[in-house]
């Protein structure tokens, strides 16, 4: 059943609603990029609250010109129009009053879905009018779609998706570095926001799917997830349209396969996996390669530090060095260093001669700002110069106190 | 309107209405100038699958599991924020996104999945609450004030509410200066030997612990508008803080009392037969308010301080 979900055999209108949230996935994962490298991933979360009342004004709106209140395309209209407007209030109270941008997106967030929420009570006791369903704005629900709303919603995630890799590059230039971007002659006010603009675009194709409470989720979590894998703003925006489709599809089929599965939070769950995954097992960035790189600058400086006291003939109490010398198989059971052992540890002596003798010399000054007591010489200094250091050392068993 | 009608239906929500927005209206004047302002945000989305879960464990909706669970829910939602900031080294209004919305994605389909059908716990509760519903039948009128048997049925929600504000208030007068002196200048606090890590961290929790005692009484959309709104709209009226505060209680109080007022009878005035939710008016209430100071405040925009001041 989820392996056909999963081929998109499920029937016509299911199949609508899942290619429908990938796209919309992929397109909030490669806006929300733009959005989070610019540090402001929570504005997302004003501009989706901000379209309840909407919702609500545009279904009176319709009641009163004598539909049902159920066009989709007209309930989303109301939204975009509210968000709009809250967007534009977050913006003036964080320029134009001393609010920071946290209190303005804080403030609209709460009073917009106030207002959303009276305007829902007022269109439930209204007589005229079928208004079942507007709670599913909330959460999203997929249940139950109308053909022309999926239809719909696949279409305008499409679109969205294609005006995001349209204004590609001038939003990776300007959330990477503003200031440059300004200097080649960009209004960066202007891409700003058009970014805006595609986040509002997102949210509201994203409410019916995936509901307005977490449709932030899908804005916020694939970006997030996609910089543990990359240091580079394009690849950024690559992985972070893959993780936000990936999300978006599997959890659209599995919703659609186990009963009782609301879309949205099943797609941000999944999501937060991929994030949960990443957190841990990433290259580079992750928890646990920072673990094991931690782990093997600890040993290179318990070798290090071992091997010196070695050569000094000065003895070693630490238990991990004496294990890891051991190991190696630089020391005997007893402590006492091998042929080996005596050999490396001569060899660290004399480099750490060598660095001691360069750190002393003003003349090294750029080189001897390598030192860190693991970085070997002959990786800062040519040949040449090592043979200079190594004249200037008297003599061998003059070094040892 | 008599006293009869008033006391029984009016009276405890609210009061208990005006009970939780200074309870988060307190707090929400330190995370505001802290600007952590949106932790009560997250706080009040985390606090849905902590009391799914409590109501999961003991099958039942009583209220200390449930109050525990939510306590809980929202400090592991703070230990889990701090931790992806740190760990990931991501800026901590993106951890704040991903920690809460899958703690709420969590919470929302944990209750999906399991069967609540006999009990009244859903979404839409936990985000708008029920204010409405916290009537004192005992009542029957303003005698009922004195009356022991009547006090005996007052909703449980007023003494727990009253108890928090108490709690709230104490902490904030006890750790005055400290709080002070960290919200404005952390360097000079942590150089004078406070311990400003703990105190932020109470902080947090303080304000954990006014939306979990609210949300079961208001619902989480109260919670955030009163964390926020009044505090904002007192920094537009001062420079003081002693003031400010002072401010967003009449702020908090005039919203809960007005947005009670008007979700209760303004649609009565227009010919509407029944009652708009008052969470969402009293939130709309606050945002009215701001956006008055956001225009006429005194001390609305940046700058022009120091004139002001010496």
């Amino acid at each position: 059943m989820f392996l056909e979900a999963l081929s998109l055999q499920l029937g016509y209108n299911a199949t609508l609603v899942t290619v429908g949230a990938t796209l919309l996935g992929m397109a909030a994962g490669v806006g929300g990029t733009f959005l989070f490298l610019r540090k402001r991933a929570l504005v997302s979360d004003a501009i989706s609250h901000a379209t309840l009342p909407g919702v609500g004004i545009a279904f009176m709106v319709m009641v009163a010109f004598g539909g049902d209140g159920r066009n989709l395309i007209g309930l989303l209209l109301g939204a975009a129009l509210s968000a709009g407007l809250g967007l534009l209030v977050v913006h003036w109270l964080s320029t134009r009053t001393r609010l920071a941008e946290d209190a303005a997106i804080g403030a609209v967030l709460s009073v917009f879905f106030g207002f959303g929420i009276v305007l829902l009570t007022v269109v439930q006791s209204m007589t005229a009018g079928r208004q079942a369903g507007l709670e599913g704005f909330l959460l999203g629900s997929t249940a139950g779609m109308l053909r022309a709303d999926a239809v719909t919603i696949a279409l305008s995630a499409a679109l969205t998706l294609a005006l995001v890799l349209l204004l590609r590059r001038p939003l990776t230039l300007a959330s990477f570095d503003p200031e440059f971007a300004a200097a080649t002659g960009q209004n960066v006010p202007r891409t700003d926001l058009a970014m805006m603009g595609l986040v509002l675009a997102v949210t509201v194709v994203g409410m019916k799917i995936v509901g307005l409470i977490l449709i932030v989720a899908l804005l916020i979590i694939p970006p997030v997830t996609a910089r543990f894998w990359t240091e580079r703003t394009d690849h950024v925006v690559i992985i972070s349209g893959l993780v936000g489709g990936v999300a978006a599809y599997v959890g659209a089929c599995l919703s659609a396969v186990v009963p009782d599965m609301p879309t949205g939070p099943i797609i941000v769950l999944v999501g937060f996996t991929l994030f949960l995954v990443s957190l841990l097992l990433a290259p580079g960035r992750g928890v646990l390669a920072a673990y094991l790189g931690h782990r093997r600058f600890q040993r290179r400086v318990h070798m290090r530090q071992g091997l010196l006291a070695l050569a000094q003939g000065q003895p070693i109490y630490e238990k991990l060095t004496l294990r890891l010398l051991r190991r190696a198989g630089w020391t005997r059971r007893d402590g006492v260093p091998t042929q080996a052992g005596r050999g490396r540890a001569s060899r660290a002596l004399l480099d750490e001669t060598r660095w001691q003798l360069i750190r002393r010399d003003p003349s090294f000054e750029a080189a001897a700002a390598h030192y860190d007591g693991l970085t070997p010489i002959e990786r800062v200094l040519t040949q040449d110069q090592i043979a200079e250091i190594d004249s200037r050392i008297p003599a061998p068993q003059g070094v040892a106190p | 309107m008599s006293g009869a009608e008033f006391v029984p239906l009016s009276l405890t929500p609210m009061l208990i209405g005006i009970l939780v927005a200074v309870a988060c209206a307190l707090p929400g004047n330190f995370l505001l100038l802290r600007k952590q302002a949106l932790i009560g945000d997250a706080i009040s989305h985390v606090v849905l699958p902590g009391i799914v879960v409590a109501f999961l464990v003991t099958g039942a909706i009583t209220t200390w599991p449930m109050l525990l669970g939510a306590a809980g829910a929202a400090i592991i939602a703070v230990a889990a924020i701090e931790l992806v900031r740190r760990l990931g080294r991501i800026e901590p209004g993106a951890a704040m996104g991903v920690v809460f919305t899958a703690m709420f994605a969590g919470g929302v389909l944990l209750l999906e999945q399991s069967d609540t059908s006999s009990v009244h716990l859903d979404v839409e509760h936990a985000l708008f609450g029920n204010l409405e519903s916290l009537i004192w039948l005992d009542a029957s009128g303003w005698s009922s004030l004195v009356d022991p048997v009547a006090l005996a049925g007052l909703p449980v929600e007023l003494p727990r509410m009253a108890i928090t504000l108490v709690a709230i208030v104490a902490f904030v007068v006890v750790f005055w200066r400290p709080l002070k002196i960290a919200t404005f200048d952390e360097g000079f606090a942590q150089t004078i030997g406070m311990r400003t890590r703990p105190l932020g961290l109470a902080l947090v929790i303080l304000s954990a612990v006014a939306a979990v005692a609210a949300f079961d009484a208001v619902g989480s959309i109260i919670v955030i508008a009163m964390f926020i709104c009044p505090p904002a709209a007192a920094r537009l009226m001062t420079n003081q803080l002693e003031r400010q505060v002072a401010w967003s209680v009449v702020f908090a109080t005039l919203s809960a009392v007005l947005g009670y007022v008007l979700a209760g009878y303004g649609p009565l005035w227009f010919g509407f037969a029944s009652s708009v939710s008052a969470a969402g008016m009293i939130a709309t209430t606050s945002g009215v308010l701001l956006a008055l100071t956001a225009f006429f405040g005194p001390h609305r925009t940046r700058g022009g301080t120091a004139e002001a001041q010496i």
